[in-house]
């Protein structure tokens, strides 16, 4: 019961938050209130036992959209607060209330069944390397959703990089650049941990992945880790390794498949599936991490480049 | 703390549970004193004071509920967030400063 | 659906809550920043539907993966669109200032 009554302020701070963030006169404290909305969905998350979704969420949802919008805000100049009139909140209010009334009914007359989907994946789990259900799916069962993620991710990097404007110099604080790469071992630490732990409990690439790059991005915003962006050799080949290193295990994977009869696109071995997640793994977090943190933080100007360039030079 | 029938005892039980109101009245009182302080330096005093001691409050309260091992953990919790919290309420100071002084 | 734990039927309301906060805010919303909250906001509802939906007819405590799974893709594709989306907002505002005039301060 009183765990209900947690759920029931969870899910009412939850809407209330949202309501808040669509309708606030500044835009400022719309990004401040989803930043909030994003870290109680990480709640309610853990609430509904999904910690794999609580992990991610509370580093993408609330930690790296928190960063974009707010860098989104930095660029725009502010905003006056615009008033809107009553008939052109009404309508679209209506609408909505229907849409709503419609949703909820047709929500409420889903058949009770579970997917039979559970069973089979239940039954699969032990030819599939991991122990661990959601990694199973995520990197043996759906393995193409993974691959056309990962190359979902490269593609809107490229599209950022293409279209942003170079991304405004910022200064940073003594005390912020310290207590960052005071951080750094933990996060990196702690990544570590959720990649090896994702083959047999909640964790895995995406969280590892998120987190690593909420790290990376706080280093980065205090003009540390100069050499991590794009016109870097090294990050382009670790960015597109997330996909090349896939498809090339999918292609090791048809060649160490002895039975002839038996060789499909993105199935892996069941003796070395373990192995092989691994290693994908492995490749997707580098190639996530680095994605996210150059999704967030851009590509600096030219000029600026150039003198990170020369400053890092002498102090090598 | 918990005895051979894996019941807290009466003691440990009234501490604990005095240790987490104190816990809520810090947070519940730092609130308020978002809520209603007039400039963001008083705020930003409410929020962290208020925040840290109440958080280190609930921790010591749910430490009579764990093991060993789980309590360094929530200790490690605690002393993260005091530290990042005590960072930004540094940083935000600074930029409430330098907005100040350009007005 | 009737036979949910009270628990879970929370969880839906608040779910279609949610995906009618963000398309409120995605119609009225006068700031395009605000449009792409709503989005996130409508993807928040829809993520939490899926969770619920994934404890469908299966016993106390387990969840399907398959749907856990596809959940955790779309959270980084949404965080990856949402990125995209910001991107070509800043190129928009650059490229045309005149053209959002009324939403703009005049400046220092």
């Amino acid at each position: 019961m009183s765990l209900l009554l947690f759920d029931a302020t969870l899910c009412l701070l939850l809407l209330v938050l949202a309501l808040a963030s669509i309708l606030s006169r500044q835009l400022v404290h719309g990004v401040i209130l989803y930043i909030a909305f994003g870290l109680m969905m990480a709640l309610a998350w853990a609430r509904l036992a999904t910690p794999d979704l609580a992990l991610a969420e509370a580093a993408i949802g609330a930690g790296l959209t928190g960063a974009l919008c707010f860098s989104a805000l930095a660029r725009q100049q502010l905003h006056l607060p615009v008033v809107l009139s009553w008939p052109q909140r009404l309508w679209p209010a209506v609408f909505v209330l229907l849409m709503l009334g419609g949703v909820l009914a047709a929500l409420l007359q889903l058949p009770p069944t579970a997917s039979p989907l559970v069973d089979v994946a239940q039954a699969e789990l032990i030819n599939s390397g991991v122990s661990h259900p959601v990694t199973a799916v995520l990197l043996n069962f759906r393995s193409w959703d993974t691959l056309l993620e990962l190359v979902v991710l490269l593609l809107a990097l490229l599209g950022a990089l293409q279209v942003a404007p170079a991304a405004k110099a910022t200064t940073s604080w003594p005390l912020s650049l310290s207590w960052s790469r005071l951080l750094a071992p933990m996060v990196i630490l702690l990544a570590g941990y959720l990649l090896w732990a994702g083959a047999s409990q909640p964790g895995g690439a995406f969280q590892a992945g998120a987190l690593l790059a909420a790290g990376a991005v706080v280093l980065r915003l205090n003009h540390q880790l100069n050499w991590l962006r794009w016109s870097n050799f090294w990050i382009r080949l670790l960015i597109v390794s997330g996909v090349s290193a896939f498809v090339l295990a999918a292609l090791l994977a048809m060649l160490l498949t002895t039975d002839n009869t038996d060789v499909i696109w993105l199935r892996w071995p069941p003796q070395l599936a373990g192995g092989f997640i691994l290693l994908v793994e492995l490749f997707a977090t580098l190639a996530i991490a680095l994605t996210l943190t150059l999704l967030v933080v851009g590509e600096p100007a030219a000029a600026e480049q150039a003198q990170q360039n020369s400053g890092g030079e002498a102090h090598d | 703390m918990i005895d051979s029938t894996g019941q807290l005892s009466t003691l440990s039980m009234v501490l604990s549970s005095l240790l987490l109101m104190v816990g809520l009245f810090f947070f519940i009182a730092g609130s308020i004193g978002m809520l209603r302080f007039p400039d963001s330096f008083s705020r930003l005093h409410a929020v962290t004071k208020a925040d840290s001691l109440g958080l280190g409050s609930i921790v010591a309260g749910l430490m009579f509920y764990g093991e060993l091992w789980q309590n360094l953990l929530l200790l490690l919790i605690w002393l993260l967030v005091l530290a990042s919290g005590s960072v930004s309420c540094q940083l935000l100071a600074r930029f409430a400063k330098t907005q100040q002084d350009k007005t | 659906m009737t036979d949910l734990s009270p628990q879970l039927l929370l969880y839906i309301g608040t779910a279609a809550g949610l995906f009618a906060i963000g398309l409120y805010g995605f119609i009225v919303g006068p700031q395009t920043l605000r449009r792409i909250l709503a989005l996130n906001i409508i993807g928040a509802g829809i993520f939490m539907l899926m969770v619920v939906l994934a404890y469908r007819g299966l016993a106390d405590g387990a969840a399907d993966p398959v749907l856990q799974a596809l959940i955790l893709t779309g959270l980084v594709v949404a965080v990856s669109a949402t990125a995209f989306a910001l991107a070509l907002l800043a190129r928009l505002k650059q490229a045309r200032p005149g053209q959002y005039r009324p939403e703009q301060e005049p400046g220092p």
